[in-house]
Parts: C-alpha cells; sequence; structure tokens
C-alpha cells in the first residue's frame, strides 16, 4: 500500500490547458493515475488527453468527486491557485511550482492548518506510489512498487536515491517531494508518522539539506515514536553559510542549518545517516538486513 | 538579493521611518559639496554589501571640509576589508554622506522570516550596535520578540508591547512602536526576508531614528517588485555568478578544485559532498535546473572551464525533464568550441541515457564516464590526484 495517494485518488489538474500542465497530465494518465477534472480559469467545457476542463476548481468537484489537486501555476498565480483548491474542498494539494513569495506562503499555510488541508510543496516534483498513482514529473520508470518510503526536500536527489534503491531490487511504498521553499505544507514531522502507521512500509529514507530546523524536528518525532529503520542523507555538508544554494530553504543563517548538526541530530535518534550520497540505497539494504 | 544602506533608506523614508538627512556620492567632491550642504559634522559611510564597515574603518565622522575629502579619499575606489568580506575586500564606488545624529541610547530592531513557526518574527533589544547572535548567545534574555499572525498582522499593542518590555519610557516606546509598525508594512510591502535597524538611535528628545540600514529582499518576490530589482549592484557579485544569472544558470562560486556542473539543487549539494568525501573539494554549485537546453549546457561548461581554479570537471546530471541526449549535445558542443585541458568525468542517468552515452562516446572527444556515483567518485579523486597542483 502507500500513503496520501493511491489508485482511488482522484485528481484534477489546475493549469491543465498550459504545455506543462497538458503534457504531465498525458505522463501521469499513462502512469494509470486517474485523472477525472482539469480546470483553467475561461477554458470551462474544453478537454484536455479527454479530461473534461472546468472554470474553477469548485465546479470540477461538484462535478466529478475530485479529492486530491495538482497544480501547474506560474508563481504569480500559485498561492491562489493553492487557496482555491482548499476551498473547494479537496484533501490534498500539490503544489510544483517554484519560486512564490515567501510571505505569500505564510499566508498559505496558515489557511492549509486552519483549513485542515494537506498541502504537499510548493516547489516539488510531486509525490508517487509507484504502480498506482503518480502525482507530480518524477519519470514513473525509475519506480518500483515495494515497501520503502521516501522523504525529500529535492527533485534530482530523490531520483538518484529511488535508482539506487531499484537498481538493488528494492521497491519503494510512496515517495514524497516535500518541496525546497522555507515555508511548505507536509513536513517530515508529519510525515513520518505516516510512513509509521502503513502497514506495507518497512523502512524510510529522510533526505534533508542545509537550511531550517525540519531534519531537527524530525529526529525529535522520531526519538519519540518511530520504530521502522530510517536511512537519512543531508545534502550540503559542503555549503558555505549565508548562500542560498538553489533551493529558496537551502541556506545556513547565523550558523544554524548546517548539515553537521542536521547529521548530529539525527543520529541521536537512532537514524543510520549516510555521509555520501551514493551509498543511501546500500544503506538502506544493510538496515533491512540487520 | 542584497541592497546597500542607502538604498535601504530610501525605502525607509518612502514607508516613514525616520532617518538623519543623507545624500549617496561617487566622489570626493561630491562629498564634500554633499556635506555642506546638509550641514557639519556628517558621518561618511562605506556603501558595499557587507557588515562589519565600523570597525573596519569604513564609517567615520567628519567635523570639517577638509577631513570629509580626507575620509572620502581613503574610501572611495580602494577595496574595503572586513570580517565579511574575506581578504580581497570590496571595492567602494559609493559614499552615504549623512548629518551627524546626536545619541543618546542605540537599540536593536530587526524582522525576519522564522521558519520554525511560520511567521514573521520582530526581534529587538538594548544592546544596539551589537551583532545580534551574539547578544543571543550571551545574553539571549535581553532580545525582546513578537511573533506575527500572517493573518491578522503586527498589531498596535504588540507593537508597543516592545519598548515598554525593553524598559523604554512611553515617549521613546511611542516612537519605536511607529518604526516597528512601518518596518512591518515595508516587509510585507516588498517582500523582504530580513530587515534590521543597527543602530536604531535614541536622540536626546526620546525619540527613535534610523542610523543604518538593512534590507535582503526574497529573490521568489523580486518579479513582483521591478522597481527594488532596479537596486542590484553587480559590482557586489562574483563575475562568474553574474554570466551565470543572465542565461539563468544558479552558479555559485567556491574556493575548491572540482568543477561541477548538475541538475537540481539538492543533487548540485549532494555532488559537492561526494566530490569533498572522495578527498577533493568543489569549485563551485552549479544547478542548470531542470528544463536546460543544450545551450545552457554550453555556457555552463564554458564558465567552468573559465574558472582558472578548476583542475577537473565533473558533469552529473539524473535526466528527467533534462533529458540526457540534450545534456550530452551541450556538453559536446562546449568541448568542441573550447580548449579543455582539465579531465572531463561525465556520469549520466535517467531519461534518454543510452542516446546520452551515444553522443558522448562517438564524439571522439575524450569524457571520462562513470556507470554510478561511487565510480565517479573514484574518478574524481584519481583525475585531482594526478593534476599538477591538484591539491584539494
Amino acid at each position: 500500500m502507500s500513503i496520501l495517494v493511491n489508485a482511488s485518488t482522484r485528481v484534477v489538474v489546475q493549469g491543465i490547458t498550459g504545455n506543462e500542465g497538458r503534457f504531465h497530465t498525458q505522463q501521469m494518465l499513462e502512469y494509470g493515475t486517474s485523472i477525472v477534472a482539469g480546470v483553467t480559469p475561461g477554458k470551462g467545457g474544453q478537454e484536455v488527453e479527454g479530461v473534461p476542463v472546468f472554470d474553477t476548481v469548485a465546479a470540477a468537484v461538484a462535478e466529478t468527486e475530485a479529492n486530491a489537486a495538482i497544480q501547474f501555476v506560474p508563481p504569480a498565480f500559485a498561492a491562489d491557485a493553492i487557496l482555491e483548491a482548499g476551498e473547494a474542498g479537496v484533501d490534498l494539494i500539490v503544489c510544483l511550482t517554484e519560486g512564490i513569495p515567501t510571505v505569500e506562503m505564510l499566508t498559505v499555510r496558515r489557511y492549509i492548518d486552519l483549513a485542515g488541508v494537506k498541502l504537499v510543496g510548493p516547489n516539488t516534483p510531486g509525490l508517487i506510489s509507484p504502480g498506482s498513482c503518480k502525482l507530480g514529473v518524477m519519470a514513473g520508470y525509475i519506480h518500483k512498487p515495494g515497501s520503502i518510503g521516501i522523504l525529500s526536500r529535492s527533485g534530482t536527489l530523490t531520483y538518484e536515491v529511488v535508482h539506487q534503491l531499484t537498481s538493488l531490487g528494492i521497491g519503494q511504498s510512496t515517495c514524497i517531494g516535500i518541496g525546497g521553499d522555507p515555508i511548505i505544507g507536509l513536513t517530515f514531522s508529519h510525515l513520518l508518522p505516516m510512513f509509521e502507521a502503513d502497514p506495507d512500509t518497512q523502512g524510510i529514507i529522510l533526505i534533508g539539506e542545509i537550511g531550517g530546523s525540519a531534519e531537527e524536528e524530525a529526529a525529535a518525532i522520531i526519538a519519540e515514536g518511530v520504530s521502522k529503520p530510517i536511512v537519512a542523507f543531508i545534502a550540503g555538508q559542503t555549503a558555505p553559510p549565508g548562500r542560498r544554494m538553489g533551493h529558496a530553504g537551502a541556506i545556513i543563517t547565523g550558523g544554524s542549518g548546517t548539515a553537521a548538526a542536521k547529521m548530529a541530530a539525527l543520529r541521536d535518534a537512532g537514524v543510520a545517516v549516510a555521509e555520501s550520497p551514493d551509498v543511501i540505497g546500500r544503506v538502506m539494504a544493510e538496515q533491512l538486513r540487520a | 538579493m542584497r541592497i546597500h544602506e542607502y538604498q535601504a533608506k530610501g525605502l525607509f523614508a518612502e514607508f516613514g521611518i525616520p532617518v538623519p538627512p543623507s545624500r549617496a556620492v561617487a566622489s570626493a567632491d561630491e562629498a564634500v559639496a554633499s556635506a555642506e550642504t546638509l550641514g557639519l559634522p556628517v558621518v561618511v559611510k562605506a556603501q558595499i554589501h557587507a557588515g562589519g564597515r565600523g570597525k573596519a574603518g569604513g564609517v567615520a565622522l567628519a567635523s570639517n571640509a577638509d577631513e570629509v575629502r580626507e575620509i572620502a579619499e581613503r574610501l572611495i575606489g580602494r577595496p574595503l576589508v572586513t570580517h565579511q568580506t574575506g581578504p580581497e575586500g570590496r571595492i567602494v564606488r559609493t559614499l552615504l554622506v549623512e548629518k551627524a545624529s546626536e545619541i543618546q541610547s542605540e537599540l536593536y530592531l530587526s524582522l525576519v522570516v522564522d521558519r520554525a513557526s511560520r511567521q514573521i518574527v520582530v526581534m529587538a533589544s538594548r544592546a544596539g550596535g551589537v551583532d545580534i547572535e551574539e547578544t543571543a548567545k550571551t545574553d539571549p534574555d535581553a532580545i525582546v520578540k513578537e511573533w506575527v499572525d500572517p493573518v491578522i498582522g503586527l498589531r498596535g499593542f504588540q507593537a508597543f508591547r516592545i519598548g515598554t518590555r525593553l524598559g523604554l519610557p512611553t515617549k521613546t516606546a511611542r516612537s519605536v512602536a511607529k518604526i516597528v509598525l512601518a518596518l512591518y508594512r515595508l516587509f510585507c510591502a516588498k517582500d523582504c526576508s530580513l530587515a534590521e535597524i543597527n543602530p536604531l538611535a535614541i536622540t536626546p528628545d526620546g525619540d527613535a531614528l534610523a542610523i543604518d540600514a538593512k534590507i535582503t529582499i526574497d529573490d521568489n518576490g523580486l518579479f513582483r517588485h521591478p522597481e527594488i530589482g532596479e537596486l542590484r549592484d553587480l559590482n557586489e557579485e562574483d563575475p562568474l555568478e553574474v554570466e551565470a544569472t543572465s542565461v539563468n544558470l544558479n552558479y555559485i562560486k567556491l574556493n575548491g578544485t572540482v568543477g561541477c556542473l548538475v541538475n537540481g539543487a539538492g543533487l548540485a549539494m549532494a555532488t559537492m559532498d561526494l566530490i569533498k568525501h572522495a578527498g577533493a573539494s568543489p569549485a563551485n554549485f552549479l544547478d542548470v535546473g531542470g528544463g536546460a537546453t543544450a545551450e545552457m549546457i554550453e555556457k555552463g561548461v564554458r564558465i567552468l572551464v573559465d574558472d582558472p581554479d578548476v583542475r577537473a570537471v565533473f558533469i552529473n546530471i539524473f535526466g528527467g525533464i533534462l533529458r540526457c541526449d540534450v545534456l550530452a549535445e551541450g556538453v559536446v558542443a562546449a568541448a568542441k568550441n573550447l580548449q579543455i585541458d582539465v579531465p572531463v568525468i561525465v556520469r549520466l542517468e535517467g531519461t534518454n541515457v543510452e542516446a546520452g552515452r551515444e553522443i558522448l562516446s562517438s564524439s571522439g572527444l575524450a569524457f571520462r564516464t562513470a556507470g554510478d556515483l561511487s565510480e565517479a567518485a573514484a574518478m574524481v579523486a584519481e583525475a585531482v590526484a594526478s593534476t599538477a597542483g591538484g591539491t584539494a
């Protein structure tokens, strides 16, 4: 099985008529994702890849009972798109957009918490439960259904880890890109207990990076009661302080948010921390044998 | 994005935050003329994007025109080295000439996004003029904090409470509150990630006055503030970084010897870590992004090769939206157009990987291709070890 998304997830694609929205709708359909509706304001009544397009998310949900939304929306409109989907009553929102102003996300995250909606992202490749539902832009073919849950702040580094696992014959239950921005929806701390409770997840890989305190908070949650084997890697061990390393969230400020502090906190919580990115899959394999 | 003190003070004035009268100038003659217009004494302040200017001699009080000229001539056109600039310092191109203020005491005031609570936090202390991180370490109770609910915004009672919690007299607490509220409006309106006044001076009359101004803008917010984008000072940035930005590449110069080109920020950082674990040191961070074209890849390789510190190049791509064949075409084009006399190690995986590897191997160029990350790390270590002067 999996967490958050599975074969019964009914998806509405916001921004479905744009180039990216159209292309990835086709890719997700091909993977087997159940896409029931699309939304582009002013394009209601059209069809994309056989999917009906609506003017508003509310209309799409009313008509199709969509319960998850994914967004291909530029930064200037992305915060609005999240709020619209939340108001329309979907359970899960996946926002891929990179470049949403942080001040805007403070308000959005507050709304998400008050409304009780789950938000993945922003600035993420999305999430995938291999074999049943792909809600994002990752290449489906590198994944293999199985029992390892992956949580990551990064995109391509996650693909690398998935590839290492699949090459070792180890499949994945659900792989989630939580997003590379300073303010995101679901964090490691929300998702670790979900994997702990998922009977089909046997081990968890956590891929963090410099900046913020999400990994330290995760370590506290793990120490409190995540019993499944966990392997972690923290990117940015060589990053200089004060420089934003690509992701808006990846910056060491005032001596806090360093890789060393995060690795130490996770080790103290009993996590197997991989020092180098090439051995993450192998360390997981060792954990499963132990 | 960082802006200069004089630019930040321009924004302060716009939002009603009191600042001393001042002029930004680019020559000693202008400095003297401005000082005479403003009225002496004045403070002459070097404008560079780095802290620690005062201790480094970049800020000086002048009581007559000769002193203004002397200070201006000493600073302008020369590098100023502070603890934040590195040993080469930053060339001073602009001076702020500011009317000297009578100061009774100095406070610290800042607004920043607190990621842990997902709120903007206002921080203030009576230890003005001092590094806040130092205060946080030595005397954390001296820092007063107010968190701002993003839905409700910063309220007047909170702003006033900052002054009372600091033990300021009512008049001063009111004056500080006005500035806190204005700084909050500025923070939200211009998408700041940091707004700091250190010191916030208290005059003998008990009023607050912004003597310094530091603002960092959230890069993600720049698209909705073109007027802020115009404040960018390219002189303050590394020329290779400026060139990279102009072609939408995300490049940061570091001080190692292995140039690396990667797609995705997380994988780029992980690649730097891999290089370090292989016993070498990365010369840069370079994320070509998800949708890089062959042309962007070619430019990226060119930037790496143009860096005189680079003794080996490591290209690490996990193809997704960026296909391996597109990457390979860009690398081959760059190699054919450039004189590359350092080893180039390529590790490709993902979408169209077979086509990509075929393009590289049939190019007749001497790439070293690695099957996986461990093999690539070993190749990088070997390349650096075998290159003359290639110490990590």
